[in-house]
């Protein structure tokens, strides 16, 4: 395949094609962990070694796997793959580890994943489907980064951590905005931010399934 | 008794799996448009949970955890590290096997499942609910009310949305917000509903 295909593919799932805002897949975790930037960023890192090294090997046995148990092959694979994830944040990342709970284990059951291995691993050569995992991967964690960023920034005034606006409870004069941390705000911001990339690019725009008739004010009198 | 009553309205209301924890979030939000579908979806939820909580417990406290496997005379083996694996086979077979015996002994509820059976294998709420299980540190018997308790709660979740989206989609909503968004936006306000419950403790 020629290089521009292989910049669409990487390229394209980050604001065209994007896994969260378009097609619907991998919103649970999305929501859970995006209430402080560090555990963002680690937890993005991890769906996209794992979305890209899944795609990789499923790719790679491809033509091997019998189709009627596909699914329970490629569910080994990622299952595998998360399980060195965890354990290497348990090691290397403990507190972080902790913080994310159960969330490392749910990337098993992360619809990216599993929809990326079904939907283009099994149909495209080892080195297509790596950059497309790698690619769906950045597009989740665009959409995760800035909700996260507007969470972490307006309910606690602080970014990774370091404080910016110094919170009112310690001497400073922002009073943090404690909804933004608690979970309704996440799916605010989401609906937000989606509202604002179709505004951006149109094409993405559902079809109403009723469409409204034109008000019309002889009728009404 | 009163320590399973609680630990019920706990997993329904306070801790509801789609609400609070955001599990199970894309078939949430992809089969919430008609009722009837989003009743055979949160059924289908509820009885894989009640079913596969409880044997991941017993098969985390009896092979899985460090030292359990003492009568095998290996009491230094700590196989937690095989816990996912474990977990989402489990999930597997289980889904499986139901659908089997559904399909041979109660066809009607087989009919009515459907498509949502298989479609349970990659729920999150499923494998998260097995996951919270192993966090807490649950016995057998919590286990088995917590599974039914947390479907309940996403069964419920499930059902309100539909009907919420049922009537949405008469409403007139502006052109980049239409379907997801809305839904998004509509899903967060449930979700502040559900907050009140927070305070209560039994």
């Amino acid at each position: 395949m020629a290089d521009a295909s292989a910049k669409q593919v990487l390229f394209e799932p980050i604001f065209s094609n994007n896994p969260i805002a378009l097609q619907i897949l991998g919103i649970c975790s999305a929501l859970a962990v995006t209430t402080s930037m560090n555990v963002t960023l680690v937890m993005c890192a991890a769906v996209t070694a794992v979305t890209a090294f899944s795609n990789l090997a499923v790719s790679l046995v491809r033509t091997q796997i019998p189709g009627s148990i596909r699914i329970i092959v490629q569910m080994t694979i990622i299952a595998s793959l998360v399980i060195v994830v965890d354990q290497l944040l348990k090691a290397y990342a403990y507190e972080i580890s902790k913080q994310l709970s159960v969330f490392v284990g749910l990337i098993i059951t992360n619809c990216i994943v599993m929809g990326r291995a079904e939907g283009f691993a099994m149909k495209n050569g080892p080195w297509m489907s790596f950059l497309d995992g790698v690619g769906n991967g950045l597009g989740y964690s665009v959409l995760l980064i800035f909700v996260a960023f507007f969470r972490e920034l307006l309910g606690a005034g602080s970014l990774f951590g370091v404080s910016l606006m110094p919170v009112v409870n310690e001497g400073g004069w922002y009073i943090p905005n404690g909804l933004l941390l608690l979970p309704p705000s996440a799916f605010f911001i989401i609906g937000l931010a989606i509202w604002g990339l179709r505004t951006w690019k149109p094409e993405q725009v559902e079809d109403p399934d009723y469409k409204m008739s034109r008000h019309v004010a002889k009728e009404a009198f | 008794m009163e320590h399973y009553i609680s630990l019920i309205l706990k997993a329904v209301f306070v801790e509801n799996m789609a609400l609070a924890f955001f599990l199970g979030m894309c078939t949430f939000l992809a089969i919430s448009k008609k009722i009837e579908a989003a009743t055979g979806l949160g059924i289908a939820v509820v009885v894989v949970l009640t079913v596969t909580v409880p044997v991941n417990n017993l098969l985390y406290n009896s092979i899985l955890r460090e030292g359990a496997l003492g009568w095998a005379g290996l009491p230094n083996v700590d196989l937690s590290f095989l816990g996912l694996l474990t977990y989402i086979g489990v999930i597997a077979a289980i889904v499986q096997i139901m659908e089997m015996v559904l399909d041979k002994y109660i066809p009607a509820l087989y009919a009515a499942l459907g498509v949502f059976l298989p479609l349970i294998t990659v729920n999150c709420a499923i494998l998260g609910a097995s996951l919270f299980m192993v966090e807490r540190d649950y016995t057998f018997g919590e286990s088995l009310v917590y599974g039914f308790g947390a479907g309940l709660g996403w069964a419920l979740a499930i059902i309100a949305l539909a009907g919420i989206r049922e009537k949405l989609k008469y409403s007139d909503v502006p052109e980049g917000l239409r379907g997801l968004g809305i839904t998004f936006i509509t899903v967060g306000l449930m979700s502040l509903g559900f907050m009140s419950f927070s305070g209560i403790s039994l």
